[in-house]
C-alpha cells in the first residue's frame, strides 16, 4: 500500500491537485451553506452532509472517465458535484426548487443527473447495490469498457440487497467497483455493535472478487487505489470490493446531535484527517503560492454564493410535476 | 394463425420482442437452459444465448434490482419471478426503486421493465404457490399492472408492456396456462394497456373479473342466464391504470355490479373498483355493489376449491344482486 501512495504522489501534476482541492472545497463550502440554510428552514426534511469524506468522491472522480457511472447512497451531494452537476442544480434541489437536478421532487437524498451518468442518490440502504450491477451489465452487454462505481455505507453491508447485488456482479464478472465508505458509525451506533467483521473486505472472496482497504482522507491516495480497481474492471477482470476508512465531521443528518461520540474524538479526526486541509497542503507543497490558493478559494466562494442566491430565488417545484413524473407521458 | 395456449403465446411474444429489439433480455431462476419452471421461456436460450436469456441464482431482490439498473441504462429487461408468492423479497426493489425512479429523479431516469410472474390458485400449491398479490402493486404509484385471461390477450399485452416506458407487473394466471387454447396470430401485434373488454354483453348485472376468475364469472353468468338474469361480463385485462370508463358505462346500463377476484377480500382490488364506481354512478345503483373473493385467510392446500371464488360461489351472489 505504501509504495502505491508514494508513486501516486510523485506523479500527480499541479493542475490535477488544483482540480481536486477546488472540488473538495466546493463540496465543503456548498454543504456548510446548505447546513445554514437548513437551520434557517429553507431546506426541509433530511440533510446528510458529506463533510469529512470529500476526498473519496473527488479521488474517485479523478480515476473515472465521463462515460463511467456512479451510483450511491443518500449522502450524495458530493457525488453529484464531482460528476458534473452544477452547484446551482444541487442547491436548488436541496431547496426543493423546479430548477433542481431532480425537479425538486427528490431533495437531498435523491440527486440524479443522466447527462453526467450519475445514477443517484438512494435512501433505501443497500437496495441500490443490485442496481449498480444492472448498469454494469448493460455496459458489458454493449461491449463498452465503461465501469460503474457503486458506493454504500458500512451499515449497508448487513442488508440483503448488498449481498444480492454483489453475488450477481461476482457471478457475471461485471465491470463494477463496490466501495464501502466506512465512517465508523451506522447512524449512531459504532461498528463493534453492528458488524460481525472488522475488515469488511473479508466478504470479497465469497463473491470471488478482488479487494482493497485503505484510508480515504487524501484524494491523491484515493485516486491511486481507485484507479487500480477501476482499470481492473475496465479490462474485464471483474469487480472489486473496497473498504475506504473515513470519518464524517458532522452528525448522521442535521437532526443528529452526535452524542454517541465525544467532541475530542471528532476534533482529533478533524485535526489529523481533514481532506480539504490535506488537499491544500498538497497544493502548497507543489509550489502553489498562498495568493494562488486564495484565488481558488475566492472562486469557489463566489460559485457557492451564486448557487445559494439562485436556489433561494428560483421558482418552487411545480405542483404539476407531482403527477407528471409518475408514469410516462404524465398520464394520471 | 395457429391454436396456442397461454404458455405458447407468451413464449412467442417474448421471442418476437427479443428479435425486434436487442435491448430486451430475459432473466430469472431457471429461465435459461431449463426454460422456466412452467416452460414459458423454453427455446429462448437456444435462440438468444447466455447474453440475453440469463439464468440467475435464487435472489429475487438481486434479479429485480439488476433489472432496474439495466432499465435505467436503456435496456428492456423482462425478469421472471418464478411464482408471484416469491415476489416479496423483491418488494422493496419494486416499490422503492422501480416505481419511483421516474418520479424521484424528476424524469432524469425511467424504468421500462416487465416483471412476469405466474399467480393464483388451481394447482394445489398451498400457501406459497397460489397467491394473488396484485393489490399491493396497484397501491404503489408508478407501476402498471396487467393480468391477461387468454392466450391472444397475453401475447398482445405482453408485447405492449415490453414496449411501454414504465415498469409493468405482468401477472399470468397459471391455472389458465395450458387449460385454454385459441387462435393466436403467428406474427407480432400489441394490444393497448389500460383497456378493459366486455366479453359477454348483458343487461341486468355487471360482473368484473380478470385472469383465471374470468372463466368462473362467465360460467356463473351462463348458469344464471337460464334463470332469466342477463350478466355483462367485463374482463379488465389491465388492472392499473384502470379502465373505469368501461365499467361505469356498463354499470350505468345494468345498475348492478359484482367484482370477482381470487385475492383476499380485505383491501382487495375489488374494494377500490367498487368505491370508484360508487363515486361516479351512485344514483344508478339498483343493488349494493358486491364482491365474491378469496377468504381473508392464507391460501389453503386441500381446501383450494372452497377458497377460490368459483362459479358455485358467484352464482348465489349474482342471483341476490339481481333480485335485490
Amino acid at each position: 500500500m505504501g509504495s502505491l501512495e508514494t508513486t501516486a504522489s510523485a506523479q500527480v501534476p499541479g493542475e490535477q491537485l488544483e482540480r481536486m482541492y477546488r472540488s473538495m472545497l466546493q463540496i465543503r463550502r456548498l454543504e456548510e451553506e446548505a447546513a445554514r440554510a437548513y437551520v434557517q428552514g429553507k431546506i426541509g426534511g433530511f440533510l446528510h452532509l458529506y463533510i469529512g469524506q470529500e476526498a473519496i468522491a473527488v479521488g474517485t472522480e479523478a480515476a473515472l472517465r465521463k462515460t463511467d457511472w456512479v451510483i450511491t447512497t443518500y449522502r450524495d451531494h458530493g457525488f453529484a458535484l464531482t460528476r458534473g452537476t452544477s452547484s446551482r442544480a444541487v442547491m436548488a434541489e436541496l431547496f426543493g426548487k423546479d430548477a433542481g437536478c431532480s425537479r425538486g421532487l427528490g431533495g437531498s437524498m435523491h440527486m440524479f443527473d443522466a447527462e453526467n451518468r450519475f445514477l443517484g442518490g438512494h435512501g433505501i440502504v443497500g437496495g441500490h447495490c443490485a442496481l449498480g450491477s444492472g448498469v454494469a451489465f448493460r455496459s458489458k452487454y454493449l461491449k463498452t469498457d465503461e465501469v460503474t462505481v457503486c458506493f454504500f455505507g458500512d451499515g449497508a453491508t448487513n442488508i440483503g440487497g448488498f449481498h444480492e447485488g454483489l453475488s450477481l456482479a461476482g457471478l457475471w464478472k461485471l465491470p463494477i467497483v463496490f466501495v464501502c465508505e466506512n465512517n465508523l458509525y451506522s447512524m449512531g451506533t459504532p461498528l463493534d455493535r453492528t458488524l460481525p467483521a472488522r475488515d469488511l473486505t473479508d466478504k470479497a472472496p465469497g463473491y470471488s472478487m478482488a479487494r482493497d482497504r485503505f484510508d480515504g482522507h487524501d484524494a491523491v491516495v484515493v485516486q491511486a487505489h481507485m484507479s487500480e480497481a477501476i482499470e481492473r474492471a475496465r479490462r474485464g477482470e471483474g469487480p472489486t470490493l473496497i473498504e475506504i476508512l473515513t470519518y464524517r465531521f458532522r452528525g448522521h443528518s442535521m437532526s443528529d446531535p452526535g452524542k454517541y461520540r465525544t467532541s475530542e474524538e471528532v476534533e482529533e479526526r478533524k485535526a489529523k484527517n481533514d481532506p480539504v486541509r490535506v488537499g491544500r497542503e498538497r497544493l502548497s507543497n507543489a509550489g502553489f503560492s498562498e495568493a494562488a490558493i486564495a484565488a481558488i478559494d475566492a472562486q469557489v466562494e463566489e460559485e457557492v454564493q451564486d448557487a445559494l442566491k439562485f436556489a433561494d430565488e428560483a421558482a418552487p417545484a411545480l405542483e404539476s410535476s407531482m403527477r407528471e413524473f409518475v408514469l410516462a407521458g404524465g398520464e394520471l | 394463425m395457429t391454436q396456442k395456449n397461454m404458455v405458447q403465446a407468451i413464449n412467442e411474444a417474448l421471442r418476437l420482442e427479443m428479435q425486434r429489439d436487442g435491448r430486451v433480455v430475459v432473466l430469472g431462476e431457471d429461465v435459461g437452459k431449463v426454460g422456466g419452471v412452467f416452460r414459458v421461456t423454453q427455446g429462448l436460450w437456444d435462440e438468444f444465448g447466455d447474453d440475453r436469456v440469463i439464468d440467475t441464482p435464487l435472489n429475487e431482490a438481486g434479479i429485480i434490482g439488476t433489472a432496474i439498473g439495466m432499465a435505467a441504462y436503456g435496456m428492456r429487461p423482462v425478469p421472471e419471478i418464478q411464482f408471484a408468492d416469491f415476489i416479496y423479497p423483491a418488494f422493496d426493489q419494486i416499490v422503492s426503486e422501480a416505481a419511483k425512479y421516474r418520479y424521484r429523479s424528476g424524469g432524469e431516469y425511467t424504468c421500462p421493465m416487465v416483471i412476469r410472474t405466474p399467480y393464483g390458485g388451481g394447482i394445489k400449491g398451498g400457501a406459497y404457490h397460489s397467491q394473488s398479490p396484485e393489490a399491493l402493486f396497484i397501491h404503489t404509484a408508478g407501476l402498471k399492472v396487467v393480468c391477461p385471461s387468454n392466450p391472444y390477450d397475453a401475447k398482445g399485452l405482453l408485447a405492449a408492456a415490453i414496449q411501454d416506458d414504465d415498469p409493468v407487473l405482468f401477472f399470468e394466471p397459471k391455472r389458465v396456462y395450458r387449460a385454454v387454447k385459441m387462435d393466436v396470430p403467428d406474427e407480432a401485434y400489441t394490444l393497448p394497456l389500460g383497456e378493459a373488454k366486455v366479453v359477454r354483453p348483458g343487461e341486468d348485472v355487471t360482473v368484473v373479473a380478470w385472469g383465471a376468475m374470468l372463466y368462473e364469472a362467465l360460467s356463473a353468468a351462463e348458469t344464471v342466464e337460464a334463470q332469466g338474469i342477463s350478466c355483462e361480463v367485463v374482463d379488465l385485462r389491465t388492472l392499473w391504470p384502470l379502465d373505469l370508463e368501461s365499467i361505469v358505462r356498463s354499470v350505468e346500463k345494468t345498475g348492478r355490479i359484482v367484482v370477482v377476484h381470487e385475492a383476499p377480500k380485505a383491501c382487495g382490488f375489488g374494494a377500490e373498483i367498487l368505491q370508484l364506481v360508487t363515486e361516479q354512478s351512485f344514483l344508478h345503483f339498483q343493488a349494493p355493489p358486491a364482491r365474491v373473493t378469496g377468504w381473508d385467510t392464507p391460501f389453503p392446500y386441500t381446501l383450494e376449491n372452497e377458497y377460490l371464488p368459483l362459479a358455485h360461489r358467484i352464482v348465489p351472489q349474482l342471483i341476490a344482486t339481481a333480485n335485490y
